[in-house]
């Protein structure tokens, strides 16, 4: 396929597609507003770091749509600059789970017998142990001094859903004539797997990347919070594990400063979760046919 | 030979042939994470002592070796048989932190309360999900199911631990509805343990900000799992034969639809467990309430390396037995599975 034509399906016939269902658009669009807020927006707010004394717990005003922090800091500087850290080691997490995940995935399904069974066992054991506290246990081990860190960790251990989930995808696709055609003709398995076989799974694979995004901010958010990764700068997780941290969420006046960085997080979540359900509508008639 | 065979292709057997290797797999796995990782904990005690306490090597080797319950001076597999070894009989060492105390005994007093609380969260949520699924399903279009399915997505899209400080915020501390500070641990001091009115009282009372967050955050997906589970049913050819059989709608309902709906969903079930108690880490560090996820984050945080190590151990065995339960369960639900292998 032509990198035109690639375009097309992944992005522009979604789209298309995706104005016509309520709940994917609102999500979309949500999507795409945090995104241009996390990555465009710094450019424009710059994080406030001045403390102002004078100005602690302000409710939201015209000077700062949502108040203030615990040392007079604006905090919406804080909720526009604290995503982009976030959305990158999501990003980076998910797409190292799906990688591994499309490779393990059909190369189990397609070579089958033996193979399968050793990957498919493997995968069976790592989904059996209990992902977070695995993650806790070897952030007390590696310091995780940066980000890009952090994301390989996540994106390591988050691929065996993936992988099942792909195989069994790989599995139905190599039924079809095409295949058997294109084994008839035989043309490799490493052409039939990447020309054949998972250019018609590209939808299927974008919509695992997002649905790995969402996994690895709730690893990541969830690290950062219990204080397990150290890395400095500034992103809603540690907003949270700071208003935490130093009892701010136990004072009334806080709501603000607590809840804009949850609500934060918790949109871009549902937003792509939202968003990936309604692709899955589009690109899995049949799953349609049960709404 | 073909008595073997059988046993082989025993559903059951191959179960518990895989819940002992992945055990014994995730035991090996954190032997090797402790010992090989760089800056290992041993040899860091090792340093510390020799810095703090002014210890020779040789003793401080020798006390962290009585630590750890390893001896160091051992070849790598020789320490590792000895680690399994003592695992087997339940030894798991002793805590850094509050010294003497062996870590079996820390698990036995924070593992039943992780157990409760999650156990009682699911048996909630999968009765309350369900049932809110299949009443969407059954009116499906409607006010109810519009408003009940925007609910469930958006709860089951937030993280738990956020659903957690949510709740801590808004009841706990903007409405003031709930004493916060007073509930957290697992029991209140001087409640003596029994089967009387205010020790259940007591620890459900503690237990009630755990529970509502589990409940909270896992509802959503019932409820949208069984909607479209129910869905599919509805049009299988057995339900459209029963209703033209003109038996009562009631048991169309539950014999028919209601059970195999449910099904599919068991499988969900096993997934559930197993992300709540990892989750568990979080959630009961956000409310003190101190059972064995909470236990996970303190040693970490402590680096109290043979609570941690045996924590972890026990958090995986729980949910390989909790998933084992489920399969055997399953199995027995749906006879298909006995036959079909996968």
């Amino acid at each position: 396929m032509k990198a035109k034509e690639i375009l097309r399906r992944i992005f522009i016939e979604p789209l298309i597609i995706i104005s016509r269902d309520k709940a994917g658009l609102i999500g979309f669009i949500f999507l795409l507003f945090i995104l241009l807020l996390s990555f465009v927006g710094p450019y424009f707010i710059k994080l406030d770091t001045e403390v102002k004394l004078d100005k602690i717990y302000q409710f939201p005003s015209k000077e700062h749509i949502l108040g203030t922090d615990n040392q007079g800091r604006d905090i919406f500087s804080q909720i526009v600059n604290g995503g982009r850290d976030v959305i990158i080691v999501a990003f980076l997490a998910g797409l190292i789970s799906t990688l591994i995940a499309v490779s393990l995935g059909s190369l189990s399904a397609y070579a089958g017998g033996f193979t399968d069974t050793v990957i498919m066992f493997i995968t069976e054991i790592i989904l059996t142990i209990p992902q977070f506290p695995l993650l806790a246990v070897l952030a007390a081990f590696v310091r995780l001094t940066n980000p890009t860190m952090l994301a390989f960790i996540i994106g390591f251990l988050g691929w065996p859903a993936l992988a099942r989930a792909i195989r069994s995808q790989v599995l139905s696709i190599k039924e079809r004539d095409y295949i058997e055609a294109a084994r008839v003709l035989d043309l490799g398995r490493i052409h039939i797997i990447f020309s054949e076989i998972l250019p018609n799974m590209l939808s299927y694979i974008v919509i695992s990347l997002i649905m790995a995004m969402t996994g690895a901010v709730y690893s990541q958010v969830g690290l950062i919070i219990l204080g397990l990764v150290p890395f400095y700068g500034h992103n809603w997780g540690l907003m949270i594990q700071l208003a935490w941290t130093r009892g701010a969420i136990f004072y009334k006046g806080s709501i603000f400063y607590i809840l804009s960085p949850i609500i934060a997080i918790a949109l871009f979540q549902w937003s792509a979760v939202t968003f990936t359900r309604s692709l899955e509508g589009i690109f899995n008639p049949r799953l349609r046919a049960g709404e | 030979m073909s008595k073997i065979k059988r046993l082989f292709s025993n559903y059951i057997f191959l179960r518990v042939i895989r819940a002992i290797l992945t055990v014994f797999i995730v035991a090996t796995l954190t032997f090797f994470i402790v010992r090989l990782m760089p800056g290992n904990p041993i040899e860091i005690y090792i340093g510390q002592l020799m810095s703090q306490y002014g210890m020779s090597f040789q003793d401080a080797k020798n006390q962290a070796a009585a630590l750890f319950s390893i001896d160091l001076d051992a070849p790598l597999s020789k320490q590792y048989i000895i680690y399994m070894r003592n695992l087997l009989r339940g030894d798991f060492g002793v805590s850094f932190l509050s010294q003497g105390t062996p870590v079996s005994l820390m698990i036995s007093a924070y593992l039943p309360w992780t157990i409760f609380s999650v156990g009682i969260s699911i048996l909630i949520s999968f009765t309350l999900g369900i049932t809110l699924g299949m009443i969407s399903a059954y009116k499906r279009g409607s006010i109810f199911d519009h408003i009940m399915s925007t609910i469930a997505a958006i709860l089951s899209a937030i993280p738990n631990y956020l659903i957690g400080i949510l709740l801590l915020i808004i009841i706990g501390v903007q409405l003031g509805l709930i004493p916060v500070s007073a509930m957290r641990g697992t029991v209140s001091p001087g409640v003596k343990p029994g089967f009387n009115w205010i020790f259940i009282k007591d620890i459900f009372s503690h237990a009630l900000l755990p529970i509502m967050t589990y409940v909270v955050s896992t509802i959503g997906g019932w409820t949208l799992s069984m909607k479209s589970s129910t869905l599919n049913t509805l049009g299988e050819d057995y339900v459209t034969v029963a209703k033209a059989r003109g038996l009562p709608e009631s048991r169309i309902t539950f014999a028919y639809v209601g059970r195999n709906a449910l099904l599919p969903l068991f499988t969900s079930l096993t997934m559930q467990m197993g992300f709540l108690m990892g989750g568990s880490a979080l959630i009961e560090s956000i409310f003190v309430y101190k059972g064995i996820g909470w236990a996970l984050g303190a040693s970490i945080a402590q680096r109290d390396y043979p609570v941690m190590q045996a924590v972890f151990l026990i958090i995986t065995i729980a949910v390989i037995v909790a998933n084992f339960i489920a399969d055997l369960l399953y199995s027995k639900l749906d006879p298909r599975i006995k036959i079909g292998g996968e």
